[in-house]
């Protein structure tokens, strides 16, 4: 009998099932690397992408990274990862990693604005940066540089950056990406409790029984953190209930029990409806105890703009006046027309945007001012305008709308809300996050073992470095700010300054910066670990006026993207184990890793190009008097002080701040690095000729050591404690406040967190000391004749109403666009778009519409479409089907993608009070290409 | 909510009738693979939407290439010379261009013969009540998943495979499952469902393994056949299976084998 090769197959293939009955795949992946693996070293470090912060374990071989496993004993992943950490092996080695400085030159090889990119030397790039530098600033004092910085520095890049630009160069622009992603947060935290970061940790999805996800598409940008959920899920799968409040159809509500679909904009009004049950119609869910003791009742101005410039700015164009017009007055629609009617407006009124300056201005009210304020979000009114779909019937949205009170106000339900950019990159950003401690605070369901609300970070050291080093504008290491004289002496004294050395006012955040760029203001910008030119809205005047203006712009980068292309000079960067570093996570979880390889090509790390930077300039040139636009006085001249300190004019930035006595007395070679490099320390085995034209042998002491030791001090014994840096070497990282050697799972709980069982009052103390000295007042503003009220250890409840977005669709614009991440892709895809893999899963940023907005248009699924905005426009594909599912009337693209370059399109409008900016929301007009 | 009843009937029942394939390919993923990887190399070949069986396929086919000419995508390729394929008949490899199932599927009405088959593409509008075309109900292959090397199952939150999923949560879903190992993470299998699959290959192509770990295959290679004796009591459809395919056989009549058999009768009897 014949068998045909089609039949063998077959048969072969269920002998095949027969033999493998029985042997199943191991459910244990050993941890252990294999005798063929003897020769790689593994050690501990962590992923490179997004701010859950999983631990991995890296192995070398011959000093490349060949593999990487998740790592068993990190509390986080338990040795899980998501499919970009399965990549972090390959990150590093993409065909086009930058090896050599470029710069735009002429034919005789020096700078040409106008010029191709041509490789120069690292003494040659730190000439024109200096050059660059002097000049900008002679022209235009400190204020006229500017630092694009990162939540993806490591800790001690991000101090030394902070280090440089606040203590040496005295310029407050520095700001970071950050911005774009947790400023509301921070916002919202600094207001309501008076210091930055979560209560709880990520134990609490462990402990919950309710996971209410607002605007975070957990399951496709926290895939390890979703995961736990759906363990949680599966442990007790009629008790957990799971809840996704969005703007569109996507994964995360793949689990949920209910997907709450909403108008963009309106979670302000789900929140009130939320607190308006509490209030009118379930009194007794109140924690009276918890709100009486330890929190009081606050609101703020309204009328404070949207962030934008004002309309008479001349690079607006005419299209782009009809919504930035919203930034000094607004006609109020029928829905402001209910909400600020506690403000004595109605439907058609004008409202002129007074506060704008004065956005973050808030006081103490009464309860009945916060109820009354609360009045008008009915479940008829919230429901009405809120509902997001069409196509859902009001009555199953206002079933969804009750159900989601109920869960909250349930008595003994343990509840915890994420969110993350939904709720954060929003024009009223700081409003929504202090909403959703509103109603925790009122249920007393906030800093308990899995009841909170927890905002979700994006970035790996969001947290660790931008916030916590506070490499922003207006801020200072350990939650300080530029504006305190008292945070400024105590940084002075740390950083061994003469006093007055650090400048007051507040420097330029991420869209100032670029503003600043287009007026003129700001000529010398350095991007670090940061891609500003694809990552920042209204990105058409941004690239114009870095590529058109007198201006000087550095790119520090492993990869060529959208911004080194914008650059003058593009400096080729380490990449993550490349260096010794730390990032630190969403729940304050701070980790160390070392350096695992010597970087590829001439590339250095981050901390050796500002430190180089830092030996061109002496005190002399920039520690005399600063003239600082908008300051009465100018800065002092500081350098007559300066003989106490030992330095005298000629003393450089270098000596000062980096390679000072205390810092030369971090020893290298040093036992916790045994076996390890550390190109900063010591060079490495490549001798990269550095900024002096001379082999770099190393600054000969452990500078990321001494960076970490000096930059705990700030927070020791205020609340932001860490450990030494040789215990992170040895744990899996470890939740600051960090006393007497132990971890704090939850802050603010008296059992858990010894700062607030010091502060002796009671079950929980919110111990922040920012904005804790309020004037009284009532809902329509401050009263002059009471007495400042001292709120320390307490939280303060925000009324806050809703109000319409600055731009929404209309006729000529008819469609909501979001923009945001896929799973695939890590932010703009300079190292995910180069993994092979990655790159072959999602190739392209696709514009997810409805099939029936489609077809009304005249276009289908596959078709290549314009989307177009008043700012600007971008091509991409329809995509009608897949993983996102909107309504009618919203499209959502990506951003990952330097081709379909959304930012374009988008508005760089920002909460008023965070400064960061709605990519959530805009309007756009989308047609066959 | 009877829609939905029904919407969950049919989920179930597609689970059901899973059972049996899903168990056999998880099973049958280790030495499967190889054998696909040696199988794709040969004959087999994932045809375009629409086409015929195999056998009738390759009849109908006249290598006119007008199908691969009317591709958007690049996707459809003409067989050459040592492709171990039909010299000049249409067919895809998934992993380098998978069919991205165009609404008004261009290849096949222009298709001369009917080797594509409009009628197999087509559906009942719900709203108009006309006939329409339906890329969702073509069966260019059927995907399957190798459990060994799908990352999934080691926990890894991937499941780009089922993103990529036009039919998402129909063709592909995600089986939850606890991860014992860690305690406190769950497993998101990817999982196939046979008769919603229509082997466009857009998981084949976005899986991020090396090699793909989900794999399109033609029907035929994939698809067992049960006898027509038996009947699922459990399953009122499954009777229609039968009595759509059921013709009586002949019984047979082989009087001389049954004569030989009887008169053999040496072999019983022990020598002595």
């Amino acid at each position: 009998m014949s068998l045909s090769r089609r039949s063998f197959i077959k048969r072969s293939a269920v002998a095949s099932v027969a033999a493998a009955v029985g042997m199943g795949m191991s459910k244990e992946l050993s941890a252990a690397p294999s005798v063929a693996e003897n020769d790689w070293r593994w050690d501990k470090s962590v992923c490179r992408f997004c701010g859950t912060g999983c631990g991995i374990m890296v192995a070398t071989r011959n000093d490349r990274i060949v593999a990487v496993k998740g790592d068993p004993a990190a509390p986080v992943n338990r040795g899980l990862n998501c499919i970009k950490g399965y990549f972090n092996a390959k990150i590093m080695y993409g065909e086009d990693r930058l090896k050599t400085p470029l710069m735009r030159v002429d034919a005789e090889g020096n700078f040409d604005k106008n010029g191709k990119f041509k490789p120069i030397s690292w003494k040659k790039a730190f000439d024109e940066m200096e050059l660059q530098i002097k000049k900008s600033m002679k022209e235009l004092g400190p204020t006229g540089i500017g630092i694009f910085g990162s939540g993806q520095y490591t800790v001690q890049e991000g101090y030394a950056a902070v280090k440089l630009m606040k203590a040496g160069f005295r310029s407050n622009n520095i700001d970071p990406n950050a911005r774009h992603c947790m400023a509301s947060a921070v916002a919202g935290f600094i207001q309501t409790y008076g210091i930055d970061e979560p209560a709880g940790c990520y134990d609490d999805i462990e402990l919950t029984d309710t996971v209410i996800s607002w605007g975070a598409n957990m399951s496709e940008m926290h895939p390890i953190l979703w995961s736990r959920v759906t363990d949680r899920k599966l442990n007790d799968p009629d008790n957990v209930k799971i809840v996704n409040l969005t703007t569109f159809t996507n994964r995360t509500s793949d689990l949920a029990d209910t997907e709450i679909v909403f108008r963009p904009q309106t979670d302000l009004a789900i929140w009130n409806y939320l607190a308006h049950e509490i209030v009118y119609n379930h009194p007794e869910a109140i924690d009276w105890d918890f709100v009486k003791n330890h929190t009081v009742f606050a609101t703020g101005h309204a009328d404070i703009g949207y962030g934008m410039r004002n309309s008479d700015h001349p690079s607006f164009t005419d299209k782009e006046r009809e919504t930035v017009k919203a930034q000094e007055s607004k006609v109020l629609s029928k829905a402001e027309g209910t909400s600020l009617a506690y403000l004595g407006f109605k439907e058609g009124d004008t409202m002129e945007m007074k506060n704008a300056k004065a956005a973050g201005k808030h006081w103490i009210i009464g309860f009945e001012d916060f109820k009354k304020g609360l009045e008008p979000y009915t479940l008829d009114y919230v429901a009405e305008i809120s509902k997001g779909d069409e196509d859902e019937s009001i009555e199953d949205f206002k079933a969804k709308l009750q159900l989601l009170a109920d869960l909250y106000v349930e008595k003994k339900r343990k509840v915890v809300s994420f969110w993350t950019m939904g709720m954060n990159q929003h024009t009223r950003g700081t409003w929504v996050n202090e909403q959703s401690y509103m109603v925790h605070f009122l249920l007393g369901k906030q800093a308990k073992p899995g009841d909170g609300a927890f905002s979700l970070t994006g970035q790996p050291s969001a947290c660790g470095t931008a916030r916590e080093v506070g490499t922003f504008s207006h801020r200072l290491p350990a939650d300080m700010v530029v504006k305190n004289p008292k945070h400024r002496a105590i940084s002075e004294k740390i950083w061994k300054l003469p006093e007055g050395t650090l400048n007051p006012k507040v420097g330029s955040h991420v869209m100032k910066i670029h503003r600043d760029v287009e007026d003129g203001k700001i000529k010398f910008v350095w991007v670090q670990v940061n891609n500003p030119y694809q990552n920042t809205a209204n990105a058409n005047h941004w690239i114009k006026s870095a590529r058109k203006q007198d201006n000087f712009i550095v790119v520090s980068d492993g990869y060529p993207g959208v911004s080194a292309k914008v650059a003058d000079l593009v400096l080729p960067t380490a990449m993550i184990y490349e260096k010794w570093g730390a990032y630190g996570n969403a729940e304050r979880r701070t980790q160390h890793w070392r350096q695992q390889v010597t970087p590829v090509g001439d590339s250095m790390p981050d901390v050796w190009q500002i430190v180089e930077l830092s030996k061109r300039f002496t005190i002399r040139d920039v520690w005399g008097e600063q003239h600082i636009p908008g300051m009465d006085k100018p800065l002092p001249d500081v350098t007559t002080k300066i003989s106490e300190f030992g330095y005298n004019p000629s003393t450089t930035l270098y000596d000062v701040l980096f390679a000072n006595d205390e810092a030369k007395g971090f020893a290298w070679p040093d036992p916790i690095g045994a076996g390890f490099g550390n190109t900063e320390a010591e060079g490495d085995k490549r001798k990269v000729v550095g900024s002096d034209d001379k082999t770099f042998e190393g600054y000969g002491f452990f500078i990321q050591k001494y960076l970490w030791e000096e930059y705990r001090r700030f927070g020791e014994g205020h609340a932001h404690d860490y450990a030494d840096f040789d215990t992170y070497h040895k744990v899996r990282g470890l939740k600051w406040p960090v006393v007497d050697g132990k971890e704090t799972q939850w802050r603010f709980n008296a059992k858990y967190d010894p700062y607030a069982k010091k502060a002796g009052t009671g079950d929980f103390a919110f111990y922040g000391k920012a904005l804790k000295n309020l004037p009284q007042g009532s809902l329509t503003g401050v009263d002059g004749e009471k007495e400042k009220i001292d709120l320390s250890n307490k939280a303060k409840i925000f009324f806050r109403p809703y109000m319409d977005a600055p731009e929404v669709p209309d006729k000529e614009y008819p469609f909501w666009l979001s923009t945001g991440r896929v799973l695939e892709h890590w932010h703009s895809g300079t190292m995910t778009m180069r993994v092979p893999e990655l790159y072959r899963a999602v190739p392209e940023a696709l514009c997810y519409m409805h099939p029936k907005d489609a077809e009304k248009n005249g276009y289908k699924q596959g078709d290549l479409v314009w989307v177009e905005s008043r700012r600007g426009k971008v091509k991409a594909h329809v995509e009608t089907r897949g993983r996102n599912r909107t309504p009618k009337g919203l499209v959502y693209v990506p951003w990952f993608d330097e081709k379909v370059l959304i930012n374009k399109v988008c508005l760089d409008a920002t909460c008023p009070i965070s400064k960061q900016t709605d990519f959530k929301k805009c309007a756009v007009k989308v047609y066959k290409v | 909510m009877s829609k939905e009843e029904d919407k969950m009937a049919t989920r179930r029942k597609a689970l059901t009738d899973l059972v049996k394939g899903a168990g056999y390919l998880a099973l049958g993923g280790l030495t499967w693979g190889g054998y696909v990887k040696e199988a794709k190399a040969t004959e087999f070949a994932l045809r375009p939407p629409g086409a015929l069986p195999e056998k009738d396929f390759v009849k109908a086919c006249i290598k006119c290439g007008l199908c691969v000419e009317h591709c958007p995508y690049d996707t459809l390729l003409l067989s050459e010379h040592g492709d171990k394929k039909v010299i000049g008949t249409p067919y895809f490899d998934a992993r380098t261009i998978p069919c991205y199932m165009c609404v008004d599927i261009p290849c096949v009405p222009v298709c001369p013969t009917g080797a594509l088959d409009v009628t197999l593409l087509t559906s009942i509008d719900e709203e108009t009540q006309e006939e329409k075309l339906d890329i969702n109900k073509s069966k260019m292959g059927v995907a399957v998943v190798d459990p060994d090397n799908c990352v999934a199952f080691w926990g890894i939150q991937c499941d780009a495979c089922y993103r990529a999923c036009p039919l998402l949560d129909e063709a592909i879903s995600l089986v939850y499952e606890k991860n014992e190992r860690t305690g406190k993470h769950a497993f998101l299998k990817p999982e196939v469902h046979r008769e919603v699959c229509t082997g466009c290959g857009l998981c084949e192509h976005a899986c991020i393994t090396e090699e793909a770990s989900i794999i399109v295959l033609p029907h035929e290679i994939v698809t067992g056949k049960v006898g027509d004796h038996y009947i699922k009591g459990w399953d009122k459809n499954d009777e229609n299976r039968l009595r759509k395919e059921k013709e009586l056989e002949k019984i047979g009549d082989d009087m001389k084998s049954t004569l030989d058999y009887l008169n053999s009768t040496d072999d019983l009897l022990d020598e002595e």
